[in-house]
């Protein structure tokens, strides 16, 4: 069984077949096969791994601590499937959203470079080799640079390069925390990493690695203060790329914090005996209302998603930094929804930039009655963010609080509310203006999308309730 | 088989295809449902027979014994009198509240545990406030608001008692419940209210006169038979019921000889016969309760109509103050001649219903030694005779000639009336009918001479006192104005103190909103500044000091890691 190989390699393949062919339908064509397949290939890892417990493949035939094994337990076979996931029911909505903003001509491009980003995501979730995780970050790191750089406002082109600087020095924090690994234990296999490190992880290089991976992984993860470049990298570039890197690039982030703490440097006990839990748990109580507060003041509704990123994300490190089975499976589980809900907002609101040309607050007037489909399910992914029950949103919200309250943190909870209580000012804000005002006369011509968008947002507006109800699946 | 299906469901899920329906055969549906519910009740047999398990109990949503079924019966009776009364209508949310308020009702009664009970008891309040917004006028729209508060207090003060009780006992079938617990005590509270005990009352006289012509003839028949059915099940033979009912039964009168608005006085007397039956239940001997609900049946018959009669004025005339008709028999006289039927019934005139039942009820409470009660309710039939029986056809088709030349009634109306009527004057001649469906057995003689003889009595010098009063000209004068009931504490002292709070909190509110407001706004300011899209946490940073976080981050991270280490 091949199917850990191909999960990666069918995307690459795919990236250089529409590079080759640079027409931009065939692109489309060749991106909508690649994304499901490696979708239907996730699923069925992830069910293996359900029924058969840890998946080990030894790429070229070259056994484990020499050679690169890609390894799949169930924490990174569900990262897969959220990838994958977002990725393919992103690309038929694609199609029309691109070919507006994007010259026929340039179009395959994107779809090359969107399938190279799958590529090195699905990577560094799949891979048990440290160097691989360096080659493939940068790999998904590259295109999404230029993916933001394609984007219709010029400003993408500064968020692009401020992305790519900012990027770049994670990226080399992060590989100079593996070198230093390296040269302390020889090896690079996670697993192998895992045993080794222990017997000198007081040591001066290891610690220096730590710190490295730390403020590296940070960085890509967009933990507050360190989350500069994404307001900018997601309000500018093309609503599909904003989807699809909100969606799944930071959730990838998070999967390398969990695998480096967790699997590599001995777990919990060590986790908690760094300082980084207390440091976490500030910065993500810092990030939940600076930057959900920040969001309610902006007026270009993808910076304010983008902030209300950073603030989920600190939903997020809140729950790991409990560090107890139930913080981790709200974080997990938050990780999942999130991804669900803000590709979902961020088609959505994409689907708004095609009719409107505009995603300014003050020019969405009366929207909801001229396209009610996009709206209503604005609002219920809005909903699903502040955490209203019967919505996923409120099931990672509830396993936060039941984490604080098994510390003893009742005012946790409250903080956990009230920053909820923020998100819907800004959702409610979005929603008082699409539908308590008079349209305007620019609103008043629009129509809704065409249903190849409409569809795979509501895919994931469905996704939202139904596990938010169905809870078997991400908890 | 379809038989199993609970005869109020069919009223409730029928009335949600009343809206698809128009012209004859909307007609035709809504009379066919309370004949098909009769059809299935009539082929019950008695026992449990639609239980299932919710809130992990088990509901009987359908028990059937002698006495839910003789409330079946005079609920489904009285809905299709309704319905037929109301034909004419061209609108059907009276229709469609009717016929889920009666099927509440009817609901209601075959429910075997108080969970089931709750919910329908609740339903009724919430479908019967339309009968009253329909009327649309500002009076109703207020008094549907008080109606719609009491009504579902009452419900609030059930579920609380019943999950009182539930704790105590881990019960809920609705049997015997007595006032010995807490849970008891909350339960006959919410009884109370919907029976109008004195007191709690106020709500039936605030509201039923505002509601419509036809509404008021549903209304009369549902809630408070519906709270007498309950106190039958669960507080037969408490003592406190036969005080509680005496006072009922009395105190009314007062008020309906000085009321103008005819509907009002008929609630007065709505009011003065649950009188009787509470204390029929405070009794709680089989006669009693044989008493009661036959009282009961026969009352929602002659009281439908009665307001079936005012309710042919007030369409055809737009009022039912005394003090302005008169003199209506000369162009409504099938009307008067309804109405008449009506009155006698309610003076217990031998031959017509009220005289069979009321007397069971009398003989009930002489039997078992109440005597004092025995006298008091005496009097009290006696002012219904006055007010009611005389005094509404008195004022309304004869007294001063108003010169009022109305229509009429029309025929859907009429034939509501005779049905009606038929109704009273059958039960009155052949008494051992209704006695068959009565809950207990019977062996009563209702035609001694000393019941006819004392009756007649009352009837006649109860007559003579309202004739010597008016050719004296001491009869109150028939005024305009509301007269004001304990419902003064609600609508002038509560309004008043409510007036008073609001008054002193709008005040303090509107120092206090300004200094919150302009700490708010500076708040706001505050936050804007640090958040907003220049301040300093939302502007695009340059990349070098990006680069600058990052490496005191990691100069902070590698400063910890070792400290952690020494």
């Amino acid at each position: 069984m091949h199917l850990p190989a191909l999960q990666v390699v069918i995307p690459l393949i795919a990236a250089a077949l529409c590079a080759l062919f640079r027409h931009y339908f065939l692109a489309w064509f060749i991106t909508i096969l690649a994304s499901w397949l490696s979708f239907a290939i996730a699923i069925l890892l992830l069910l293996q791994v359900m029924s058969r417990g840890v998946i080990s493949y030894e790429l070229g035939g070259w056994v484990a601590p020499i050679g690169i094994e890609y390894r799949i337990d169930l924490l990174n076979a569900f990262v897969l499937l959220i990838v994958s996931g977002v990725g393919a029911v992103i690309v038929p909505y694609a199609q029309k959203s691109i070919s507006q903003s994007i010259e026929k001509s340039q179009q395959s491009w994107f779809y090359s470079m969107y399938l190279m980003a799958l590529t090195g995501l699905l990577g560094v979730s799949i891979t048990g080799d440290a160097f691989n995780i360096f080659v493939f970050l940068e790999i998904s790191s590259l295109a999404s640079y230029v993916m933001i750089a394609m984007g219709p406002d010029r400003r993408g082109l500064t968020a692009a390069y401020q992305y790519l600087i900012m990027g770049t020095v994670g990226a080399t924090f992060i590989v100079i925390g593996i070198g230093l690994l390296w040269a302390m234990t020889g090896t690079l296999n996670l697993y192998d990493l895992a045993q080794k490190i222990p017997l000198i992880e007081n040591s001066r290089p290891v610690l220096a690695a730590l710190a490295f991976l730390t403020v590296g992984i940070s960085l890509k993860l967009a933990l507050f203060p360190l989350h500069l470049w994404l307001p900018n990298a997601y309000a500018y570039s093309p609503g599909v790329a904003s989807a699809f890197l909100a969606g799944t690039a930071t959730k990838v982030a998070i999967y390398l914090l969990l695998r480096f703490f967790f699997t590599v440097f001995g777990g919990v006990e060590f986790f908690q005996s760094t300082p980084l839990p207390e440091i976490l748990f500030v910065l993500s109580l810092l990030a939940m209302f600076a930057a959900s507060i920040v969001a309610v003041f902006q007026s270009n509704i993808k910076r304010m998603l983008a902030y209300s990123s950073v603030a989920q994300i600190g939903f997020i490190t809140l729950g790991i930094s409990y560090a107890t089975e139930i913080g981790l499976t709200g974080a997990i589980a938050h990780m999942f929804n999130h991804a669900i809900m803000k590709a979902g907002l961020f088609l959505l609101i994409g689907a708004v930039m095609f009719r409107l040309g505009s995603v300014k607050i003050e020019d969405m007037a009366g929207i909801g009655r001229k396209m009610p489909f996009t709206m209503a399910g604005f609002v219920i992914l809005g909903l699903s963010l502040l955490g209203a029950p019967g919505t996923v949103g409120f099931i990672s919200k509830w396993y936060l609080a039941l984490a604080a309250l098994q510390e003893g943190q009742w005012w946790a909870v409250a903080l956990i509310v009230a920053a909820s209580l923020v998100t819907m000012l800004y959702i409610g804000r979005v929603v008082e203006v699409a539908y308590f005002r008079e349209p305007t006369v620019k609103v008043d011509q629009l129509r809704e999308v065409p249903s190849s968008m409409l569809l795979p947002s509501f895919l994931l507006v469905g996704a939202a309730v139904y596990f938010g109800l169905d809870t078997s699946l991400s908890v | 088989m379809m038989i199993d299906i609970p005869p109020g469901l069919i009223l409730i899920l029928g009335a949600l295809i009343v809206p698809f329906l128009k012209g004859y055969l909307r007609g035709v549906f809504l009379l066919a449902l309370p004949i098909l519910s009769s059809f299935i009740l009539y082929n019950l047999p008695d026992g449990s027979h639609f239980a299932i398990t919710a809130f992990g109990q088990h509901l009987e949503l359908l028990r059937v014994d002698p006495l839910s079924r003789i409330f079946g019966y005079v609920f489904l009776i009285a809905i299709f009198l309704g319905i037929i009364y109301s034909l004419h209508l061209r609108t059907i949310e009276e229709h469609l509240s009717g016929l889920i308020y009666s099927g509440a009702a009817i609901g209601a009664v075959f429910a075997g545990d108080l969970i089931s009970l709750f919910v329908y008891w609740e339903l009724t309040a919430i479908s019967s406030v339309f009968l009253i917004l329909a009327r649309r006028t500002p009076e109703a729209l207020a008094a549907s608001m008080r109606y719609l508060i009491i009504q579902v207090g009452s419900g609030v003060l059930l579920l609380a008692g019943l999950i009182i009780r539930w704790n105590e006992t881990g019960n809920i079938t609705f049997d015997h419940i007595g006032l010995e617990s807490v849970g008891g005590v909350l339960i006959f509270l919410a009884f109370g209210i919907k029976a109008a005990f004195p007191l709690l009352h106020n709500w039936l006289q605030d509201s039923y006169p505002q509601a419509t012509p036809t509404g008021t003839v549903i209304l009369s028949a549902f809630t408070t038979k519906l709270a007498i059915y309950a106190l039958a099940r669960g507080y037969a033979g408490t003592e406190e019921l036969i005080w509680i009912g005496t006072i009922m039964a009395i105190f009314p009168i007062f008020f309906a000889i000085i009321e103008n608005d005819l509907r009002r006085v008929l609630a007065y007397s709505l009011n003065n016969q649950l009188g009787f039956m509470v204390v029929g239940i405070g009794i709680g001997t089989e006669l009693a309760l044989n008493g009661t609900a036959a009282h009961a049946f026969s009352h929602i018959i002659y009281k439908a109509l009665l307001f079936m009669s005012m309710g042919a004025i007030l369409h055809r005339t737009g009022t039912v103050l005394a003090s302005e008709l008169g003199g209506l028999y000369k162009t409504m006289p099938f009307t008067s001649i309804f109405c008449i039927i009506g009155a006698a019934s309610i003076s217990a005139f031998p031959l017509f219903c009220g005289f069979i039942s009321k007397s069971m009820i009398l003989s009930a409470v002489a039997y078992e030694g109440h005597y004092w009660v025995w006298i008091l309710l005496l009097l009290a039939s006696a002012g219904v005779i006055h007010y009611s029986a005389i005094k509404v056809p008195y004022f309304a088709f004869f007294a001063n000639d108003s010169g009022k030349r109305p229509k009429e009634a029309p025929l859907n109306m009429l034939i509501a009336m005779a049905l009606a009527s038929i109704l009273c004057v059958g039960i009155g001649v052949w008494p051992s009918s209704l006695f068959y469906i009565l809950p207990f057995e019977v062996n009563y003689i209702p035609y001694t001479e000393s019941h006819i003889l004392s009756q007649l009595q009352l009837l006649f010098f109860s007559a003579l006192s309202f004739a010597v009063l008016i050719k004296l000209g001491f009869y109150p004068v028939q005024s305009k104005s509301t007269i004001i009931d304990t419902d003064w504490i609600y609508r002038r002292l509560a309004k008043a103190v409510v007036v008073l709070i609001t008054n002193v909190a709008l005040t303090l509110h509107s120092n206090l909103f300004e200094v919150t407001i302009l700490r708010a706004r500076r708040l706001v300011d505050q936050l804007y500044k640090h958040h907003g899209p220049q301040g300093i946490l939302a502007r695009t940073w340059p990349t070098g000091s990006m680069v600058l976080w990052v490496a005191i981050f990691l100069g902070i991270y590698l400063l910890l890691y070792f400290i952690k280490n020494i």
